[in-house]
């Protein structure tokens, strides 16, 4: 892995107000206004836009092929260069950073969009687990989730004290996060599936976000402070539960190792942790815990625990994560995305800034 | 801004999947009363057994069979049971590893309350009086305080094994269709086609997407078209569909309302299928408080020139 690897960044991000319900919108219509707002950031035209490529699941809205109506959003014809993902929009930032690597582009417009409330988004993901074994039965998110919390409990990695104050300090930080669903600190809540309450849960919401990506000097003429992608790599769990260790996360470390994570201490952590113990989790798998990482800002955007537009949720943390280099305010920071049960599937991105 | 609309909209599947051989001995085991695992390379026994090994990828194949009782590895307590789950009554969710089994299967425990349920506790197996072939064979769990259970010695072949299996799947919606459609919707419920104009290109898309595919912008500019149409292109539909009280054959086609830029469909009746033509003028043709047009009609209008229409093929 010596050779010499394209430079790239992120140059844009813009996203939603992530709210309940947006049912006075069609996708498309939602997720526009951001398409408009990222490229504006960069004074790009559509046109101008070497790839496409977007994230989103036809199962949130139960609408086939929905992701080829939001197409229109982009102005697709004549036919564009383009690709998505039947998940989170980090997975398609992922396509369009190789699709940028090979040379094939020089920029890269990424979005993803969730609208979650015309379905039961409880209900929907469970679709998506294996139809043999699992499906059959039923088991929401959030009763999956709880059987990860009471494996940490149960370990002594974590309490529901601790639980409640992940949730508290996502929300407090999130009241400075204009965009967030759930903004301000909110009590711990009724059980929902034992041990884990309604305050340790994230929102029901609807929302989009969208980045766009720039190669070597075209990123350096877009964009003041361009926060340059040094490492990405993501991994999968296997994907019966039971045969998982639910207290780890080999995969998540396994990526963030390939993405270099642990080779210079970052200064900010965007975990997509969608319920409280899932930080647990990661902030151990990513060495976060360890003594000397107590410094590290994590989720000062609030996290998923104060928005999660389903889909977006992922790329969400990628943007937050660049946004905050591009200000000024960090360095180096870690971005994280997950899709599936448990922390199935879990990518890691390493952003820098240039020296200030 | 006009009421938002909404409708239900429940999409509905019956999944028919076929089985490998690990997954089709388990299942037909699960309807004999047999819990079956796979061993692995490293002698690992998997319960639910699957056809490859999740560490070295292998295939599995080495069956062997576990108890139907077992221990709770972690467990959840679910107050509110949903629609399909194994119980309706408060429940935990529990992984459990049966005896002899080195991982653990996801389902249900028949449990009191949650002051019942502890991770270690020693559950069993209660079978489903009518048994498929499914993991529901499994009932559920419930609480045992017991040895392990005796194994029948079984060796994993079964006559008349399952092949397969349907997973029905229901999720229910609340459609909306969102500002554009929505405000098609209502005009067209007045007996009104109205499109929206693209600010870029000019060109009026009916129905309207609220966004312009060749510039990807907003539309918002209304425009009434039609009522008369021409028709761009044409099939002969052959086949009756299920629900459908049309008789066939009958024609179904792209038609182009005048002053629209994009053609929309719709059936054709009022003349011979034979007969029907591109560039044939038909206009709209209502029912007594229907939301849109039965079908279109001809106008006995002299049929549009090509030129007049080719762009909208």
């Amino acid at each position: 892995m010596t050779r010499e690897i394209r430079e790239i960044a992120v140059v844009a991000f813009a996203q939603t107000g992530h709210r309940r319900t947006s049912e006075e919108l069609s996708e498309v219509e939602m997720l526009m206004p951001v398409l408009h707002d990222v490229l504006a950031r960069t004074g790009l035209k559509a046109g101008d836009i070497g790839f496409t490529c977007s994230g989103s699941s036809d199962y949130l809205a139960g609408r086939a092929f929905s992701f080829t109506m939001a197409l229109d959003g982009v102005g697709a014809w004549p036919p564009i260069s383009e690709s998505h993902v039947e998940t989170d929009g980090a997975w398609a930032l992922y396509e369009a950073w190789v699709k940028l690597l090979t040379g094939e582009a020089e920029t890269a417009l990424v979005y993803a969009y969730g609208k979650t409330s015309p379905g039961d988004v409880r209900e929907v993901l469970t679709r998506q687990l294996d139809p043999y074994y699992v499906a059959p039965l039923w088991p929401d998110s959030v009763a999956l989730a709880a059987l990860q919390a009471r494996a940490l409990i149960d370990a002594g990695l974590t309490d529901e004290r601790e639980l409640a104050a992940i949730a508290a300090r996502s929300r407090t930080a999130a009241a400075a996060n204009p965009h967030a669903q759930l903004r301000g600190a909110t009590p711990p809540g009724d059980p929902l599936v034992a041990p884990l309450r309604t305050g340790d849960c994230p929102p029901i919401g609807d929302g989009a976000a969208a980045v766009v990506l720039a190669a070597g000097d075209t990123a350096r003429r877009l964009c003041d402070r361009p926060a340059w992608i040094r490492g990405l790599d993501h991994r999968i769990e296997a994907h019966s539960l039971g045969v998982r260790d639910l207290t780890d996360s080999p995969s998540t470390r396994l990526a963030a190792e390939r993405a270099g994570a642990f080779e210079l201490p970052v200064d900010t952590a965007e975990l997509h942790a969608p319920f409280t113990s899932q930080e647990v989790v990661l902030r151990r798998a990513l060495k976060l815990d360890l003594p000397g990482a107590e410094e590290v800002r994590i989720n000062p955007s609030g996290g998923a625990l104060a928005a999660n537009p389903v889909m977006a949720a992922g790329l969400i943390r990628l943007g937050e994560a660049a946004a905050r280099i591009q200000r000024g305010e960090s360095d180096r920071a870690l971005a994280h995305a997950t899709s599936g049960p448990c922390l199935q599937q879990n990518l890691v991105a390493v952003l820098e800034g240039d020296a200030q | 801004m006009p009421e938002v609309l909404k409708a239900p909209l429940a999409v509905e599947f019956p999944f028919t999947r076929s089985l490998g051989p690990v997954q089709s001995a388990f299942l037909t085991g699960l309807r004999e009363r047999v819990v079956l695992g796979v061993k692995t390379v490293d002698s690992r026994t998997l319960v639910p057994p699957v056809e490859y090994d999740p560490v070295t990828a292998e295939e599995l194949r080495d069956l062997v069979e576990v108890a139907p009782t077992g221990t709770v590895t972690t467990w959840a307590w679910n107050h509110h049971p949903r629609r399909g789950q194994p119980l309706g009554t408060p429940f935990a969710w529990v992984l459990v590893r049966l005896d002899g089994a080195d991982t653990a299967l996801l389902h249900a425990l028949d449990a009191p309350g949650q002051d019942a349920v502890h991770t270690g506790m020693r559950v069993r197996v209660r079978w489903a009086e009518e048994r498929t072939g499914a993991i529901t064979d499994i009932a559920c769990f419930e609480p045992y305080d017991g040895e392990p259970a005796q194994r029948t010695g079984h060796t994993g072949e079964f006559e008349d094994a399952v092949t397969g299996i349907v997973a029905a799947a229901r999720l229910d919606y609340t459609y909306s269709p969102g500002r554009a459609q929505s405000a098609y919707l209502h005009a067209l419920s007045g007996r009104r086609t109205v499109g929206e104009r693209c600010p870029s290109c000019r060109k009026v898309y009916v129905p309207p997407r609220g966004a312009c595919p060749t510039c990807g912008v907003a539309t918002s500019e209304q425009v009434e078209v039609g009522p008369r149409g021409t028709v761009t292109t044409f099939c002969i539909v052959n086949i009756k569909a299920k629900n459908l009280d049309i008789e066939v054959p009958y024609v179904y086609a792209h038609i182009a309302l005048d002053g629209a830029d994009l053609a929309l469909h719709a059936r054709i009746g009022g003349m011979p299928y034979d007969q029907v033509r591109m560039g044939l003028r038909v206009e709209p043709v209502w029912t007594e408080g229907a939301r849109f047009p039965d079908h279109y009609r001809p106008t006995g209008e002299p049929d549009a020139e090509y030129d007049t229409y080719k762009e909208l093929l």
